[in-house]
């Protein structure tokens, strides 16, 4: 089916100040029905500005929305009974329990699920009578996400879902996100997870300065940069000096060659068997000494480098 | 599940303020400041101001020669209700004692011609004191009946009655509920909004098909519901514990109330409408509020303040609120007798709720 969740063209929102922040310029965006796309990109692309204007919580300053073929400007109670939101930064009432909350949010639609159905969705039935106040991030942002849930909607936005998660609490919710695509329904996602992009998405736009800079499937896009693996090496000071980004790019079937900090390189290549060894007998020759080397496949992360020659998250790539 | 549980499950407004009631309740600081703090307040101002019998009347004598025999006159006698205290102070003592207030009234002695003539008083006091006028009857009573007056209007027994009405407790209680009112819907509603809005709780809210009158309407409506309690407990009290009574009709004084709570849980939404931090929304709420702390009889007349102000005054609701109340409650006014002041009250709530409806800031 080719039909359309969301439309966007020419989409731009710039906020008022002195200068004017833009935050998205001419974005333009297609969401089939049934997938799970995601907006990939750093803090400040503009991800949460482009969702909320999808959402109809922010006009736009130009262009033009089409959310599941109907327009904000006059179906916007058709389309919210539709939709199901989560917000980046909500606190729910702290002193209301789990269930209550959920009935709360179910009250609002005229069509549903039952709250009890959206609580058990979200693993949270053990948690029913407990205060909002008193559960943890995970168990938080997966209310979040049944309240979003118990409207029964066809499309679904989660911006930054798994934000200041723990690795177990983000893999819960992404069965949820999984379980909802499943049903054949629309999520829309923002995430500056490169691996959750890539696990959860069938198709993503990777996002920098309130543009799309790239779009596909995460396969494509790691393939169209024609290197399946990432080399990760630092060296001590070696007795030649150390090897140059030049010698590196050359070495065989090396497509780029980066240098993170100093004495901290990263080589991507075609094929490991060719380019490792190549790789070692040059530190052989150089008399360097080779502090640490990995190897992984390349990822989202790779493509975002490869674009902007920036990592998505300055402090990821530090600790990487 | 029973069908109506079903579709009181389905009922946005009801769950609205039923969300409302829960928070409500399950914080019980906010508990205190509800329902606590007008009751203390009531008590602090009832034992400030509780009608006491009249105390000691001090008076000094100029020494003298006959000083020491007009003190002993005026101390001998005495009746249950009125206690002289007599003292002898040289002039410039007594006259310094009476500049302070130490003492209520100063006895000057002479005697007429050249010394052997009969013994005369002048009473020097302050007119604006009370107690001052009060002492200079007393005391000239007491110096007539010892100097041969005879009175002939045949008085029976006194009757005395402290009956409540009057009091300053009974006038202070309509005003404490109007000014309790004022500071439960003012704060009740405004507070909690702007609190909604920080913790983007609007925003989330909006994000659903949720009707924005229904949202408003609930938070008005938790507003009357949490009122009643906070004003049953002050009526009480104070009956209990003053025995402040309600002389009029029941049934107008819980329309007013109700009329009250309304208008002030309207204009507390409209000061919250745009308001994006609680220092901005307090702020707000304290420069509304402080004029009618002041200007609107919750403590006395507003009839004190030069006449020139009164029809700005009379304009404030608090005022409005205020004076139906007292009417209502102390002298049984008619309905139609308040018609003035319930227009007042309507007019600013309704035109609140309105203005707050067409500029309400929902993120």
């Amino acid at each position: 089916m080719d039909t359309l969740a969301i439309r966007c063209t020419g989409l731009e929102v710039r906020y008022p100040g002195r200068p004017p922040v833009v935050a998205v310029r001419g974005l333009d965006l297609a969401v089939r029905q049934g997938e799970c796309f995601g907006l990939l990109g750093p803090n400040g692309a503009g991800k949460t500005s482009t969702i909320e204007v999808l959402e109809g919580l922010l006009a736009p300053t130009a262009g033009a929305v089409e959310v599941l073929g109907l327009g904000w400007s006059r179906d916007a109670t058709r389309i919210r009974e539709r939709i199901g939101i989560s917000l980046q930064e909500t606190k729910l009432p702290e002193k209301l329990t789990v269930l209550e909350t959920l009935i709360l949010f179910r009250s609002f639609y005229r069509g549903g699920i039952e709250p009890e159905q959206a609580m058990q969705r979200v693993s949270l039935e053990e948690k029913s009578g407990a205060w909002v106040g008193k559960l943890s991030g995970g168990q938080r942002q997966r209310l979040a996400v049944a309240c979003a849930l118990v409207g029964d909607p066809e499309l679904l936005f989660l911006d930054e879902p798994t934000t200041g998660l723990d690795p177990q609490a983000r893999r819960q919710l992404w069965e949820i996100i999984r379980g909802f695509r499943e049903q054949g329904r629309t999520v829309l996602l923002t995430t500056h997870y490169m691996d959750e992009a890539e696990r959860l998405c069938d198709r993503v736009a990777v996002v920098d300065r309130g543009q799309v800079i790239a779009s596909g499937s995460p396969r494509d896009l790691i393939g169209g940069l024609g290197c399946d693996h990432v080399i990760e090496f630092s060296l001590g000071a070696g007795a030649n000096g150390v090897p140059s980004l030049a010698q590196l790019g050359a070495l065989p079937s090396a497509r780029s060659a980066r240098e993170e900090e100093p004495g901290r390189f990263s080589l991507a290549v075609g094929e490991l068997h060719l380019a490792l060894p190549a790789l070692l007998a040059q530190l052989r020759e150089a008399a360097c000494e080779l502090e640490s080397l990995s190897t992984r496949p390349a990822t989202l992360e790779d493509v975002f480098v490869k674009l902007t020659g920036r990592h998505l998250r300055d402090d990821e790539a530090r600790s990487a | 599940m029973s069908p109506l549980r079903q579709r009181l499950r389905r009922s946005p407004l009801l769950q609205l303020w039923l969300a409302r009631f829960r928070e409500l309740y399950r914080d019980p600081s906010a508990i205190f400041w509800i329902y606590g703090f007008p009751i203390l307040m009531v008590v602090a101002l009832g034992i400030a101001f509780r009608s006491q019998p009249v105390e000691t009347i001090r008076v000094d004598v100029i020494a003298h020669a006959d000083a020491a025999e007009t003190a002993r006159l005026l101390g001998r006698r005495s009746d249950a209700h009125l206690r002289l205290q007599v003292a002898v102070h040289p002039a410039e003592l007594a006259r310094r004692r009476l500049r302070t207030g130490k003492t209520d009234l100063v006895i000057e002695l002479s005697r007429a011609g050249s010394g052997g003539g009969a013994l005369r008083y002048r009473f020097s006091f302050d007119e604006s004191r009370p107690e001052g006028r009060l002492a200079r009857a007393a005391v000239n009573d007491r110096l007539q009946a010892a100097s041969g007056r005879r009175d002939t209007a045949q008085v029976l027994p006194d009757r005395r009655t402290t009956e409540s009405g009057g009091r300053y407790i009974d006038f202070l209680v309509p005003g404490l509920l109007g000014m309790s009112l004022m500071g439960g819907g003012m704060w009740g509603v405004g507070y909690v909004i702007v609190d909604m809005r920080i913790r983007k709780l609007l925003r989330r809210f909006l994000a659903t098909p949720m009707r924005r009158r229904h949202f408003l309407s609930a938070i008005m409506l938790s507003r009357l519901v949490f009122m009643l309690p906070e004003i049953l407990v002050l009526l009480l009290f104070a009956y209990f514990a003053f025995g402040v009574v309600i002389y009029g009709s029941l049934l107008t004084v819980t329309g007013l109330i109700l009329l009250g709570a309304f208008t002030f849980a309207g204009i507390g939404l409209l000061v919250a409408s745009r308001a994006r931090t609680i220092e901005a929304v307090s702020g707000l709420l304290n420069l509304v509020m402080m004029p009618m702390w002041i200007l609107s009889g919750i403590f006395f007349s507003w009839e004190r303040f030069p006449e020139a102000f009164h029809p700005v005054i009379q304009a404030l609701p608090l005022t409005a609120l205020n004076d139906a109340l007292r009417a209502a409650m102390l002298e049984g006014a008619s309905t139609g007798a308040l018609l003035l002041p319930v227009a007042i009250l309507a007019a600013w709530g309704s035109v609140s709720f309105a203005l707050a409806l067409r500029f309400f800031r929902w993120s």
